[in-house]
């Protein structure tokens, strides 16, 4: 691997701190090129960020530790991350990656002796609908199969650049399946906001009320209420109130498009394709809670986005929709900044993205308070989701009975569905809320369908008896994920990815979830290997309890989810695994005696079990 | 007025300002604790201080005290989750009390001793983790830290060095310490630092101050962390 001298690393950084300046919320940015320049972030770039940024060592250090894309020891120059969730593995993921490794000489988990290039798993990249996928050094790879890894290979060992390697190989699709309200008809970039601007702030937020959007990403906290909580909270310093450059009190937006749900995709198309109409719900949001800059926070596995995005941002800077005296109108300011992740789920609870935003480790907040009062930088912030943003666009164009009259009651609207698995044509469906199960399968081309993981592994698994369940805050809420699982698919196998989700995600902040998750993957793994036991199952139960009832945040409260649904509802799926045995050992004793049995040249019948 | 909240039938009068445990400490009723240190700012990473208010479980450490709030704290349900919290914490690190200078003064020990821990229940995980004796005057063993960053808040909350933080993340969460050779003999760390003091557990130790009380006399050997904790007999 190659050294680095202390003036290189001087000289390499120079630039790059230059252009993010001073303000330590950059740090997570400077991280990220500094692990795409060097492979990894050497630690006297460690010292060197710090002093630049005046914070302590053990910040950067931090940082650098917490987030799966930045690595402090070197990984290869070539860096593939085949994506781990269930539906590549269905679609042959682990094979693809062994056969990729057999190929390069590599073992997975390791870089090679030339330090050239390194494979292992990551957590779902938001490829599910045309996997089996994989990261480059951050670029998506698609519709992986053997003839592409061996041209991949190839290109790996001619060490051509990423840059340089055939487009075909990042092709990305939309797979718009199915639009309604949100995505058939599109927006002409301005309307909404020049809507707002003649009804009035307030009046918009009286239409968001109407239409009863409920946040699109999962929760389903009512977005009005948001924006006027917001709206009304000020942040004080000594006594005074915090402005923002224009004398108004300093209010933020950010758009949470940390789509780490594996199994969620939708936010992928929305950018790729209206990202316009996501900019103008932020902007309309600006207008109505008092905001004049907003962040997209954007997860690291769609770091391809980012160049499509800034320049999107950029016409429409230039087109009058963002920046000073929007649309002519004096005094309304707005601005978006693009904030890249690195890999860690967590961050997409508001809380540990605020964190994130400002630099530091994706760690959930106590609250309260929560961030509508105290948000990015203890300001009140609004975190909404990114089809949020999207609806409350069109409401503000349309009005908030327009979009009440579609859905439910209690589930407003539409909702856009990120379909995979066992179907004829996976992508992204746009239904009416209050939409069945069962009719989805039916359209998306189901086979022989048996189970469905609604909204990814913190939602909920569901068996074949209950298909004519809806889609709905009241039945079924989602935030998007939608794995269809046919009947030889393995229950079992399905949960014990998600525990391993789990695991790799926890931030480790909370004992009942840095220990509890670990756990639980342990015992998933015991019975996995064919030692598990009844009482397994009964440990299983009331670990999901205690992850249920005392966890720090929704990723602890839910990681028990995947485990519990299957011992309920899919009774043999483990049954089936565990021994008949009233006693089994936690582990293989006559394999124990392995390593004696080498050392002492014994085979015989007295050295085994 | 004053006002008040109720803990297990209690009316516990709080301030403005005052969380749960506060009003609960003032009024000298136990909630069972590890990160929770009074001098320090809240920090909510442990759990054990979870009591249920109003039908929600929140961790009574960081949520303020409000008017209306009916607190379970002392009931066998909540008992049994701290038991199971404190054996998850015993089994995710490698707590050899017998060979360990804290015994008996170690708040991980005395919380278990009070919640009536037998067994370690879970599988022990047995990682491996560094000691780091390279400080004239403090030894950092790894091995007994339970994350609760009372050392990392004292450090910069009250002695401004800033010595210790977290990395990584889950369950490979490590404690690390400001240097460039990442040893703790290497950073600005002084024994009379009250980050040195902290620790609720055997990680940090300040050196050659071994067995002054002998074990069997020492302070949870006599007394309950619940009675040292309230002031019932503090010594």
């Amino acid at each position: 691997m190659q050294q680095f001298e202390f003036s290189d690393i001087s000289r390499m950084l120079t630039p790059i701190l230059a252009r993010h300046g001073g303000d330590a919320s950059r740090l997570l940015q400077v991280l990220l090129e500094v692990q795409d320049a060097c492979h990894t972030i050497p630690s006297e770039a460690i010292d060197h960020i710090a002093a630049h940024f005046d914070v302590p060592r053990v910040n950067v250090e931090g940082v650098a530790g917490f987030y799966s894309f930045l690595s402090t020891r070197p990984v290869g120059e070539y860096r593939m991350l085949f994506s781990g969730n269930i539906t590549d593995q269905m679609l042959g993921k682990d094979d693809l990656m062994q056969y990729l490794c057999n190929k390069l000489w590599v073992e997975p988990g390791k870089v090679s002796e030339d330090g050239l290039v390194s494979v292992d798993s990551t957590s779902c990249t938001g490829m599910c609908d045309q996997g089996p996928a994989a990261l480059v050094n951050g670029w998506p790879l698609t519709s992986l199969d053997q003839n592409r890894l061996d041209l991949i290979c190839e290109l790996i060992r001619s060490r051509k650049p990423v840059a340089e390697w055939p487009p075909m190989l990042f092709e990305v699709v939309d797979n718009i399946r199915r639009s309604d309200a949100l995505l058939g008809e599109p927006l002409v970039p301005g309307n909404g906001i020049r809507a707002v601007l003649t009804r009035g702030a307030k009046e918009t937020l009286a239409e968001m009320d109407k239409s009863n959007l409920r946040g699109r990403g999962g929760a389903g906290f009512k977005t009005a209420s948001k924006w006027s909580f917001c709206h009304a909270a000020i942040a004080e310093e000594e006594g005074s109130v915090i402005c923002d450059i224009n004398g108004h009190p300093e209010r933020y937006i950010v758009c949470n498009a940390d789509e780490g749900e594996p199994g969620t995709f939708k936010d992928r198309v929305l950018l790729n394709s209206y990202a316009d109409l996501v900019f103008e719900g932020m902007t309309v949001g600006a207008r109505v809670v008092g905001a004049s800059k907003g962040f997209l926070y954007l997860r690291g596995e769609y770091r391809y986005l980012l160049e499509p995005l800034e320049k999107g941002l950029q016409k429409r800077r230039e087109a009058g929709l963002l920046g000073d005296n929007i649309l002519g109108k004096a005094g309304f300011s707005f601005d978006i900044e693009i904030h890249l992740g690195a890999g860690a789920y967590i961050c997409g609870e508001e809380s540990a993205l605020i964190e994130s935003l400002e630099g530091k480790r994706g760690r959930p907040r106590n609250r309260p308070p929560f961030p509508v009062t105290h948000g990015y930088k203890g300001r009140p912030t609004v975190v909404d989701n990114v089809e949020t943003f999207a609806c409350a666009a069109k409401i503000a164009e349309k009005g908030g009975a327009w979009f009440a009259a579609m859905g439910t009651a209690q589930s407003t609207g539409t909702k856009l569905l990120s379909i995979s698995g066992d179907c004829a044509s996976p992508g992204i469906y746009e239904y009416p809320f209050g939409v069945t199960v069962r009719q989805i399968l039916a359209d998306c081309g189901a086979r022989d369908p048996y189970a469905v993981q609604v909204s990814g592994p913190s939602g909920a698994m569901i068996s074949w008896k209950e298909f004519d369940r809806k889609i709905a805050f009241e039945d079924l809420p989602t935030a998007g994920a939608f794995m269809v699982f046919q009947r030889k698919r393995d229950p079992f196998q399905i949960a014990l990815n998600f525990v391993h989700f789990f695991a790799h995600e926890s931030c480790g902040f909370c004992t009942p979830c840095r220990v509890g998750t670990e756990l639980q993957k342990k015992i998933m793994d015991k019975i996995a290997s064919g030692h598990g036991t009844a009482s397994d199952l009964e440990e299983l139960k009331s670990l999901g309890h205690i992850l249920k009832t005392m966890s720090h945040c929704g990723l602890g409260s839910s990681a028990a989810n995947p485990v519990l649904d299957m011992l309920e509802k899919f009774p043999d799926a483990y049954e089936r695994k565990l021994k008949e045995l009233a006693f089994e050992p936690a582990f293989d004793l006559d394999g124990a005696l392995e390593t004696a049995r080498k050392i002492t040249g014994r085979d015989d019948d007295w050295a085994h079990l | 007025m004053s006002k008040n909240i109720i803990i297990d039938g209690l009316t516990v009068p709080f301030q403005e300002g005052q969380t749960i445990m506060d009003a609960a400490m003032a009024a000298g009723l136990y909630i069972p604790h590890l990160c929770h240190n009074p001098e320090f700012k809240p920090h909510g990473s442990c759990k054990l201080c979870t009591v249920n208010v109003n039908g929600r479980n929140v961790a009574s450490c960081t949520m303020p005290a409000a008017e209306g709030q009916q607190v379970l704290n002392d009931i066998a349900e909540l008992n049994a989750e701290r038991l199971a919290l404190t054996q998850m914490l015993f089994v995710e690190g490698n707590h050899l009390c017998p060979a360990c200078e804290k015994s008996g003064n170690c708040n991980l020990q005395g919380v278990a001793y009070y919640l009536g821990m037998m067994s370690p229940h879970y599988n022990h995980f047995y990682p491996a983790r560094e000691v780091d004796a390279s400080h004239p005057d403090i030894l950092l063993d790894r091995n007994r830290c339970i994350y609760c960053e009372l050392c990392v808040r004292a450090s910069r909350d009250v002695d401004g060095k800033n010595v210790f933080g977290l990395t990584d993340r889950g369950i490979m969460t490590r404690l690390i310490v400001n240097a460039t050779s990442g040893l703790l003999g290497d950073t600005s760390l002084a024994a009379t630092d009250k980050a040195a003091q902290v620790c609720p557990t055997g990680a940090l130790l300040v050196k050659r101050k071994g067995f002054a009380v002998p074990i069997g006399s020492r302070i949870f050997d006599r007394h309950t962390i619940k009675d040292v904790q309230t002031g019932g007999s503090h010594e």
